[in-house]
């Protein structure tokens, strides 16, 4: 038997057992890949293409880089200038660009991609862009006497980051940094926005998923007690969400909690409250939590309950019976067997929090807007690179949640339904 | 025997329902003795885990009352019953390993950590677990699994201990050793076990009395020994161990001793146990270990009627004749396989007779 083994087996027919077997697999193989190829098709068009091509926008911006050559050259030729006092050759090639940008019309594109660092220069450009052409030399004392702020040091440090196609300076811009006269600087106070927005935005989702954990533990644990003809029923509540327009649920809650609302109507008919201190439930951050649990319940009860459903109740029963009170047997029994889904739900509910955009954009009001609002708002402003940035950087921190998910209970612990 | 009332257990006119249509369990009285082992044995869904579940505390009597140490328990909640249970499933806490698994009722108990620790060691010796305290429960074996249930049911020192088909998972070899280790605990700690089973075999070896359930009903309460050879009724006679029916009119009836004409005609003669007037119809029963073939082996004046032997089964230490008798196929004849032992043929014409009290004429069914 040991030497046989050793020797090379063949099948019936004569041919090596490994190549036949290679044979038939790579026919199942390619059978298996075709029918998956499809799926691999539309992931690939709806998920990881768009994902990548927002990945390069955030580093990515030819706005400047193409629309002045004789700058970029310049640039290239004197590293490390003196950005207080560029030299006149420096004048030279920018009122040269400045005319190139006229004719070809890119004034607005360059203008545009170094508003990013220094706001406020698409005005600059166009005025600086219409002038160039009719400019003499010394070139740095026309253009300055067009306007004073061609001289800014920021600008210059501006352009010269701009001259290369790849940059990072949306990420510093997007964690608040500024571009000031002697380099990159934290923002002040009144600048610190977006990092504020992340900050806020994680806290209310946070929130969120803690209500919504302390709402959906009882429904959940009552649909995997409950005998079958009432959890069904009880289970088409849950849904009854999901079958609905979110416009409609949304709308619901502007009816029932703005301040001429049913809710408001109701307190001050009861004299809970007056009629001229209603409460201001709507279109600030209340209205966004209350909104934004009711929408993401569901993603919570479900992992709960499919993770609730198949704990036996002998557990319990277990527990009681070596003496433990029903309290203790929730505690030291129970609710460890639902951490999966207790996680899983938390995960879901949380993620899907931090990237939502449309409730706050109904219901948030000024207070209430999350990071996702301001991503759509750079995008409505065609800030596409920062919009892109921020969106990056949403997603490094879902990751690192994914990761830490994965470090802490296993992702192959996580349970949806 | 315990009378009612120095009884450990006392169930008393216990009646239950679920649905508030049907009874499940229909007036139990049952009591059990301090130190006994009793056995629930019936066919499934005869009620016999509900009993349980009514001693636990997880049920509730929808009538009748518990009695538990002499104290009514209807009332008390089940961490307060201070029972030993262990379930078919084992329900182990998956989350917990072995050690905590047993530190856990004596943790809820308030019980130190050094007595903890001596305490879960001693149970875990005493299934020979010693070695597997730090494991979990989902990387031990079934039959490893059971005795830590076993060790977590014990560990608080109950006086009483309920056992819910322990055995039900687990191979024939090991449900055997198990069968004889739950006994050795049983015997050498003194405790009490009220230990429900499918299996009659299980229920004959290890117990002091069986109560065997139908319908929700008690047929019979005995020691293993008087279950099995002398049946009260059919249903018990025909769910314990094999058993030859044979249905008749009782002829004659003197004192317990009757005499039972066949449907076709033959006369045998049968001990009356629950068939109690002439001309009444009855169901013979007899075990096929006590039919005799042999004229010699018979007693004087007993009946002999005639067999046709159909086919001759062997299994080894006995060979299992099935006969044709009083028009019937399926009369089953068990010989011992020694050997001067008489060969039969199929298709051989024999007599066959047993002794009057081996064939309990019952009730009718
Ligand atoms: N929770 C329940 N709700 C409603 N009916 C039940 C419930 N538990 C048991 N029953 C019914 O009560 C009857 C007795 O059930 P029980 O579990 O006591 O039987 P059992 O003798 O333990 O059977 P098995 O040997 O199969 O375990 C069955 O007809 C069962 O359908
Ligand atoms: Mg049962």
């Amino acid at each position: 038997m040991a030497e046989a083994s050793t020797e090379l087996l063949t099948t019936a027919d004569g041919r090596p057992l490994k190549e036949a077997l290679a044979i038939a697999q790579s026919r199942a193989k390619r059978r298996a890949f075709l029918l998956v190829l499809p799926l691999l098709l539309f992931v690939l068009l709806t998920f990881l293409i768009p994902i990548g091509y927002m990945l390069k926008r955030s580093v990515e911006h030819d706005g400047f880089a193409r629309s002045a050559p004789a700058l970029v050259e310049w640039f290239e030729a004197n590293p490390g200038f003196d950005y207080a006092n560029p030299p006149e050759e420096a004048y030279a090639a920018l009122v040269k660009d400045l005319t190139f940008m006229q004719t070809e019309k890119l004034t607005g594109l360059s203008g545009t991609r170094i508003n990013y660092t220094v706001p406020g220069t698409i005005s600059l450009f166009k005025a600086g862009a219409r002038a160039a052409k009719d400019l003499q030399a010394p070139y740095k004392e026309a253009l300055l006497a067009v306007d004073a702020e061609w001289a800014r040091p920021a600008l210059w440090r501006g352009m010269e980051a701009a001259s290369s196609k790849f940059t990072t300076e949306f990420y510093k811009v997007g964690t608040d940094n500024k571009l000031g006269d002697n380099g990159w600087e934290r923002g002040g106070d009144k600048d610190r926005i977006y990092l504020y927005l992340f900050f806020k935005t994680f806290l209310v989702s946070g929130i969120i998923t803690v209500i919504c954990l302390l709402l959906a533990f009882p429904v959940a644990h009552l649909l995997a007690v409950l005998p079958m003809s009432r959890s069904s029923l009880l289970m088409i509540l849950v849904l009854l969400p999901f079958w609905t327009s979110l416009l409609v649920r949304t709308t619901s809650w502007i009816a029932l909690l703005q301040e001429q609302g049913i809710l408001n109507d109701l307190l001050v008919w009861l004299g809970v409250v007056g009629d001229d201190n209603r409460i201001a439930a709507m279109y600030n951050m209340t209205g966004t939590i209350v909104a934004m649990t009711h929408v993401l319940l569901p993603f919570m009860i479900l992992p709960l309950y499919s993770v609730m459903r198949v704990i036996p109740p002998s557990y319990a029963r277990a527990a009681r019976s070596l003496g433990a009170t029903s309290w203790t047997t929730f505690r030291r029994v129970y609710l460890p067997q639902t951490l999966p889904g207790i996680a899983a739900g938390s995960l879901l509910v949380f993620i899907l929090a931090v990237g939502y955009y449309i409730t706050p954009a109904l219901v948030g009001g000024a207070d209430g807007q999350l990071i996702s609002n301001l991503i759509s708002f750079h995008m409505t402003k065609s800030n596409w690179s920062l919009a892109a940035a921020l969106a990056a950087m949403l997603l490094a921190a879902i990751l690192l949640l994914y990761w830490l998910y994965d470090r802490l209970i296993g992702i192959d612990r996580l349970k949806l339904g | 025997m315990t009378s009612q009332n120095d009884a450990f257990v006392a169930f008393e006119h216990v009646q239950k329902s679920y649905d508030g249509v049907s009874l499940v369990v229909k007036d139990l009285n049952l009591s059990i003795g301090k130190g006994e082992f009793l056995t629930m044995l019936g066919p499934s869904g005869s009620g016999k885990t509900t009993c349980l579940m009514m001693l636990a505390g997880f049920e509730t009597a929808t009538h009748g009352e518990i009695r538990l140490d002499g104290k009514p328990i209807n009332q008390v909640p089940p961490h307060k019953r201070g029972i030993g249970m262990v379930f078919q499933n084992y329900a182990l806490f998956p989350h917990m390993t072995v050690g905590e698994n047993l530190a856990f009722p004596l943790e809820v108990r308030g019980m130190g950590k050094d007595e903890r620790e001596t305490k879960v060691k001693r149970a875990l010796d005493m299934v020979q677990m010693g070695n597997f305290i730090n494991r979990r429960p989902a990387q031990l074996s079934g039959g490893q699994q059971q005795r830590i249930a076993l060790a977590r049911a014990l560990v608080f020192d109950p006086k009483l201990v309920l056992m819910d088909e322990p055995l039900g998972a687990l191979d024939k070899q090991l449900r055997e050793h198990m069968q004889f280790e739950i006994k050795h605990l049983h015997e050498t700690l003194g405790i009490t076990v009220v230990y429900v089973t499918h299996d009659q075999g299980e229920a004959l070896t290890m117990s002091d009395r069986v109560a065997v359930f139908n319908d929700g009903r008690i047929q019979q309460l005995a020691p293993p020994a008087d279950l099995y050879e002398r049946p009260e009724n059919s249903f018990v006679a025909q769910f314990i161990g094999e058993n030859n029916k044979l249905p008749g009119v009782i002829e004659e009836l003197t004192g317990d001793k009757a005499l039972v004409r066949l449907a076709t005609g033959e006369l045998i003669d049968a001990t009356a146990v629950n068939a109690k007037e002439k001309g009444g119809k009855t169901l013979v029963s007899i075990r096929p270990e006590r039919v005799e073939f042999k004229a010699e082996m018979m007693p004087e004046g007993a009946h002999m009627i005639d067999a046709e032997v159909r086919e001759i089964i062997y299994m080894g230490d006995i060979l299992r004749v099935v006969l044709r008798v009083a028009g019937a196929d399926g009369f089953v004849m068990k010989m011992r396989n020694t050997l001067g032992q008489t060969r039969l043929d199929p298709g051989q014409k024999i007599k066959v007779g047993w002794h009057p009290q081996d064939a309990r004429a019952l009730d009718p069914m």
